[in-house]
């Protein structure tokens, strides 16, 4: 157990230091450059060269990139150019809004894909298999924005239960702000349910088919507790491991309904500053995601070693 | 009988609270698609910057008025000397900074020394280069001497980067604005909104809101919802393409004004084939403009025949000077050796007009034989690859600056156009004060650009403003980058 951990760890480091470099490379070839950008068409060239002395971008590549490393090592992630705030604080201004909206849209899609899935597959060919299927064909296919729209337009316009958009702040209180949470966790949930539903029943089916079933039931175990003791158990690992893609992706790749409902979240953040060229953001939040996505993978190994234990004994 | 008390009691308080309500509101939500990077309009080109603070935070010796005029503002009045090159500026006493300084003739001098500092990053440094002391000569009274005349001094002292700041707050104004206008910068949540108070002790007429929110909102699909849930009661700036939602809705205003952005086809000068006056002519008859305003802004918009809105006083029609006319567009290439037609690239950064207008013109400029490539690109690779570095043949963009006309006599500006009768007309333009010579030059100056073709004009942007019927106040022309909240009010 403790060499799968080891293993993992050090692989999880050297995929960090890889990606750093890689991140840093891609940006800094980007055309474009973010004193121009702040300073728009009226400044002369001698402006835009004393903004880009201040701002330090004149430096060579590889010392901006030490520097840069250097500083992420002692959790300085830098200055934001267009903010001049500490990119830090920027990133936990929108990680109140993006990580409770990632959570509770994962909770949310969990609660509706499990049991979806778990009464797909038992009853699998039958009506109600192919209904709940074809709700979840149609949940994949929906585009999320369409959905969100709709969304508003009924429970914000119509029935004025929720904001129509934007976020309060948590100083606003914590109602408030979860009410301005709830449309955008919705609309974020129900196509990754859909998704997770259509794994967690092939999943279950694929399992339904193996012999120690066959052996559970034949020994007499009712059929309930087949599916929940050992169908389903031996269905997570597929499930977790989507989940912990569909955490990441709900983290930062939410940039679609953050416009929509204009909520302040790490995806608008990192669009933002695509385009204003503010490159140090970019790259600090780029590196974060990646430290994220590799924690959560992490994570999601391990969770593995505990569903299955022949991991936790292999190494 | 115990339960009827409380029903009339309740019944009261209703009726209590029901009353208050008749009093007008004191508080306002305006959405605006743009976050200001930061909140100091002096260090930036970010219109967003002055669309929350100009006119309501911050204040300028002089300000634009609602339809472009120069106005009053910190300075009550001014006197030039017969030179045009002296202006003596009388302060408003009494005034204070947000943060209870007073504010007087040195920090008039310390605004524009430093704008136009070496170490300025001022977007608009341009606005100074003439002044050349700034003299204190008592605490409200300053004065301005330059080293020629420049007869657009005061206009160009109401811009919003040559506002007033304090030397105690002007390095931190990015994160804490701290201005003498009628409201006070109170929280920026980032990515979310920014909210201003009305200010303690306002020199001026006092304003009639008490609060103003400015909310972010990026995705012009959210724009109607937001409006009808009453979440958000204006946007000064709105989505034409939206309008069909709320036009006919009485409980919304659609106000269409003009800005000052002239949307142009800009053409390489230099490049050839476009170095030739006849290819750009050509160019100029192909385009048909009022299928361009059509499908690129909804059919808003005024036509163009040179570099100046239709708004300005100044103005000349000449959109008549190249009407649609393929035949002679042909024959003009057939001229200039190019019967066969040509080849060229068209780079559209990302805004609509840019990138609908694009298609549009491209398939006009088929049908007299120039073959368009099109090619999106970015904000940051347009500024960089077109208008720094000039590798480009065509593209779409529009000029927002006010009164901008004199970019086309600068030197190694984007267009590569090269004209000296146009320059001399721009650098008498500049010594002039007297308001009927400078109409008559900018007339010249418009009627140069609209001969040599310089670009293709397209059409004066829009603006289009939506918000709740019962709003009074708001701007309906955009001159100057601005949402002034002065005198803003609810009816009723």
């Amino acid at each position: 157990m403790t060499a799968y951990l080891l293993k993992r760890l050090a692989i999880a480091l050297a995929t960090l230091v890889l990606a750093s470099m890689v991140v840093f490379a891609v940006l800094e070839i980007l055309p474009g450059d973010p004193a121009r950008l702040m300073l728009g068409m009226n400044a002369s060239a001698d402006q835009v060269e004393l903004l880009r002395n201040q701002m330090g971008l004149n430096a060579p590549l590889v010392l901006r990139y030490l520097h840069w490393a250097g500083g992420l090592l002692s959790l300085d992630f830098g200055r934001s150019y267009t903010y001049s705030v500490p990119v830090i604080d920027l990133v936990r201004e929108r990680l109140a809004v993006s990580l409770p909206l990632a959570l509770i849209a994962l909770a949310l899609s969990t609660i509706i894909a499990v049991p979806v899935g778990l009464y797909s597959a038992s009853r699998r060919g039958r009506a109600g298999d192919t209904i709940s299927m074809g709700v979840a064909q149609l949940g994949v296919a929906v585009p999320n924005f369409w959905f969100a729209l709709m969304l508003i337009y009924v429970f914000a316009v119509w029935l004025r239960l929720v904001p129509a958009g934007g976020f309060p702040g948590w100083s606003a209180g914590a109602w408030p702000a979860l009410k301005s949470l709830l449309l955008p966790a919705v609309a974020l949930a129900l196509p990754q349910a859909a998704i997770l539903a259509r794994v967690t029943r092939s999943a279950l089916i694929e399992i339904l088919n193996e012999d120690y079933i066959r052996t559970a039931r034949a020994k007499g175990l009712p059929y309930r507790a087949v599916l929940w003791r050992h169908a389903l158990r031996n269905a997570m690992i597929p499930v977790l491991t989507i989940l912990g893609l569909q955490f990441a992706f709900l983290l930062a790749g939410t940039i679609i309904i953050e416009n929509v409902f204009y909520l302040p979240g790490l995806g608008r953040l990192v669009f933002q500053a695509i385009t204003q060229r503010d490159l140090i953001v970019v790259e600090s939040v780029v590196m974060l995601l990646v430290a994220a996505v590799i924690a959560v993978n992490l994570v999601v190994d391990l969770s593995y070693a505990v569903v299955d234990p022949r991991l936790r004994s292999r190494q | 009988m115990r339960l009827w008390k409380t029903i009339l009691a309740a019944a009261v308080l209703a009726l209590a609270a029901g009353s208050q309500a008749f009093a007008a509101r004191t508080d306002l939500v305006i959405g605006i698609p743009l976050e200001p990077p930061h909140l100091d309009p002096t260090a930036g080109a970010a219109a967003a910057i002055k669309e929350v603070l100009y006119a309501n935070v911050f204040e300028g010796l002089t300000r634009i008025g609602p339809n472009g005029e120069v106005l009053p503002d910190l300075a009550e009045s001014w006197t030039i000397s017969d030179d045009g090159k002296v202006y003596t500026f009388k302060l408003h006493t009494g005034v204070k900074f947000h943060d209870g300084a007073d504010f007087s003739a040195d920090d008039v001098k310390f605004s524009l020394d430093r704008a136009r500092a070496d170490n300025s990053v001022n977007a608009q440094k341009g606005l100074f280069a003439a002044i050349d002391k700034v003299e204190i000569v008592d605490p409200a009274t300053v004065k301005v001497t330059l080293k020629n005349p420049q007869g657009s001094f005061l206009y160009d002292m109401g811009w919003g980067d040559a506002v007033m700041v304090s030397p105690k707050s002007a390095d931190t104004n990015k994160e804490n604005p701290v201005g003498t206008g009628p409201f006070k910068f109170q929280n920026w949540a980032k990515g979310s909104s920014i909210t201003l108070v009305k200010a303690d002790h306002y020199w001026g007429a006092p304003v009639f809101l008490d609060k103003v929110e400015f909310r972010i909102v990026p995705d012009a699909a959210a724009y109607v919802p937001a409006l009808l849930s009453g979440d958000i009661q204006a946007f000064p700036f709105f989505d034409p393409d939206s309008l069909a939602q709320v036009k006919d809705d009485p409980r919304f205003k659609v106000v269409i004004g003009s800005t000052e952005g002239e949307t142009i086809l800009s053409i390489n000068n230099k490049k050839p084939p476009f170095d030739k006056l006849q290819v750009r002519q050509a160019i100029s008859y192909a385009l048909d403009r009022k299928a361009i305003i059509d499908g690129a802004s909804a059919g808003l918009g005024l036509p163009i025949g040179s570099h100046m809105s239709p708004a300005n006083k100044d103005y000349v029609d000449l959109t008549g000077l190249y009407p649609h006319n393929v035949d002679k567009a042909k024959e003009l290439l057939k001229e200039a050796g190019l019967e066969n037609g040509f080849k060229a690239t068209l780079k559209l950064p990302p805004p609509s007009y840019a990138r609908l207008g694009g298609e549009i013109i491209a398939s006009q400029l088929r049908d007299v034989g120039i073959n368009l490539e099109i090619i999106p690109v970015e904000w940051a690779q347009w500024l960089d690859q077109v208008f720094t570095k000039k590798d480009y043949d065509l593209t779409i963009v529009s000029h927002t600056e006010p009164n901008d006309i004199d970019i086309y006599s600068r030197k190694d500006y984007y267009f590569n156009y090269d004209n000296p009768t146009f320059d001399k007309v721009i650098a008498d333009l500049n010594l002039t004060s007297d308001e009927a010579k400078r109409k008559e030059l900018l007339g010249e100056a418009q009627k140069i650009l609209a001969d040599d073709a310089v670009v293709g004009f397209l059409y004066e942007l829009p603006k289009v403003g939506v918000w709740d019927a019962k709003l009074q106040g708001l701007w309906e022309n955009a001159p100057i980058q601005a949402n002034d909240l002065t005198k803003v009010k609810w009816s009723e």
